[in-house]
């Protein structure tokens, strides 16, 4: 199966949806070496560009791209959720 | 592609350095003076009229930016003679001179006591001469280490951090090595990644310098009483899958690649030296390419997730893009098309090269989409109101 999200990092928390990912869909992980990184189970719609959890992520966590915190979780992230501004806050403002 | 196999040609102009457009503007100084000077650029064919809606009861800091953006854009090598346009003949002088510094024709012309038609006859005449002039140069051969250019990205999305803005990072580390002149900066938009920023300057005097420009704009954001969110990331950066500053600035900060950061410019002010230089300056994308330009960048490399549509009257903007719904919706738009690396059928290296080729294109005379669309956004930046 062809790769339908990329990560920058192997590291990483999330990975970025290469297409429009459905529920139910196998989300399939590569490197943009084109390194497998791994498969998780798409829980709910994740657009073109969004990000979805590679693994389950407590409140308070420090979600991690690019092998730095992003921000971190403002609630319970479980592998495969679209993680976007109702879950992930910034560190900063 | 090494840099060195890009056979560049330009316009050698007064003082040395090249150009790759030829163009003659028509330059108010002030709103006042913009109907004179699109005028002129009615009745002459082959120059262009820079309208603009500031130059009048500015004071300090925010009139000294006015008049160097003012007085760069003129100076640009892309710019091969300017006519110079004001309501008062000492203002027109002090822009006029600053620009003459180049040895590139340039003559002022004011209107109290003329009126606008006597200006606009006495100005076009000017005009078309300068434009019969730079119509006989001709472009020849230069060096890469001869190169100014800019990038600045916009509209971002998660596919800008991970295809366009490295892409650019990876050709400005090739840049840089073969000693061009360089420039970035958005001095908001790299609040996560600062720390990366400043590991990368050139010494402790450098990052010190980049510190206080960063910090001094955080301290403007708090005095506001407001923060940037809402603003940054924008509604189109949310729309295109990115949540947090920090996750926007780590995205924009791969246009810098591995490069050593040489020097902290003030907005508009002209690198001393090759390599990188960060300019202290807003992310909005007009404001930040028209101070590129005037700080003597000669082509930008503007990467964009969602698609922004921006250009520069003085300086072909080259749009690079990897999201595949962006370039298939907005195609004309779009220069460098980069969706190669999302579907992992091309690497960095080769995103690099493409993007390469369509820089010596461009240098050498093909228009830009942004070229072709007529996006000639000149906007000044305004540091506060004016008396």
């Amino acid at each position: 199966m062809p790769h339908n999200v990329l990560m920058h990092e192997e590291q990483d928390d999330v990975a970025v949806a290469v297409v429009d990912l459905k529920p139910g869909d196998q989300a399939s992980a590569v490197t943009l070496e084109g390194k497998p990184v791994g498969t998780v189970k798409v829980l709910e719609s994740v657009p073109l560009g969004h990000k979805i959890a590679m693994r389950p992520m407590a409140e308070g966590h420090k979600v991690i791209k690019y092998r730095r915190p992003i921000g971190k979780a403002s609630r319970a992230i479980a592998a495969g959720a679209h993680v976007h501004t109702h879950n992930l806050k910034t560190l900063r403002w | 592609m090494k840099p060195e196999e890009m056979k560049l040609l330009g316009y050698r102009r007064e003082n040395g350095r090249y150009g790759v457009r030829n163009h003659v503007i028509i330059l108010p100084v002030d709103d006042i003076s913009n109907a004179a000077a699109e005028g002129v650029a009615k009745l002459i064919r082959g120059t262009m009229a820079l309208p603009h809606p500031y130059g009048r009861l500015q004071f300090g800091e925010d009139l000294e930016l006015t008049l160097r953006t003012l007085e760069g854009t003129g100076r640009n090598p892309n710019v091969a003679a300017v006519v110079v346009i004001c309501i008062e003949p000492n203002w027109a002088k002090r822009v006029a001179d600053a620009i003459a510094e180049t040895g590139k024709p340039v003559a002022a012309f004011s209107i109290e006591r003329q009126g606008d038609l006597r200006t606009i006859e006495a100005a076009a005449r000017k005009a078309k001469e300068f434009v019969q002039w730079a119509g006989e140069l001709q472009r020849e051969p230069f060096p890469v280490k001869d190169l100014w250019m800019s990038t600045k990205c916009g509209e971002s999305d998660t596919t800008s951090g991970l295809g366009a803005n490295p892409t650019v990072g990876r050709v400005f580390e090739r840049l840089a090595a073969a000693g061009a002149t360089l420039m970035f900066g958005e001095t908001t938009e790299v609040t996560g990644g600062e720390d990366i920023i400043m590991e990368q300057c050139a010494n402790p005097q450098v990052a010190a310098d980049f510190k206080r420009v960063f910090d001094d704009y955080q301290a403007l954001i708090k005095s506001q009483g407001v923060d940037l969110l809402g603003s940054q990331p924008t509604e189109g950066n949310i729309r295109g899958g990115l949540t947090t500053i920090d996750e926007k600035a780590m995205g924009n900060i791969q246009k810098m690649g591995r490069c050593i950061v040489q020097s902290v410019l003030g907005p508009a002010v002209e690198p001393k030296g090759p390599g990188l230089h960060f300019m202290d300056s807003s992310s909005a994308a007009a404001e930040m390419v028209t101070l590129c330009a005037a700080a003597g960048s000669v082509v930008h490399y503007f990467p964009t997730g969602q698609g922004n549509v921006i250009g520069n009257p003085i300086i072909p903007v080259i749009k690079l893009c990897a999201n595949p719904l962006t370039v298939e919706t907005m195609s004309e738009h779009i220069d460098v098309d980069l969706t190669g690396l999302l579907r992992v059928e091309i690497n960095l290296d080769q995103a690099a090269d493409k993007a390469m080729d369509v820089l010596h294109h461009t240098i050498n005379g093909r228009l830009t989409a942004a070229e072709a669309l007529r996006h000639d956004e000149f906007v000044l930046t305004k540091l506060y109101r004016s008396a």
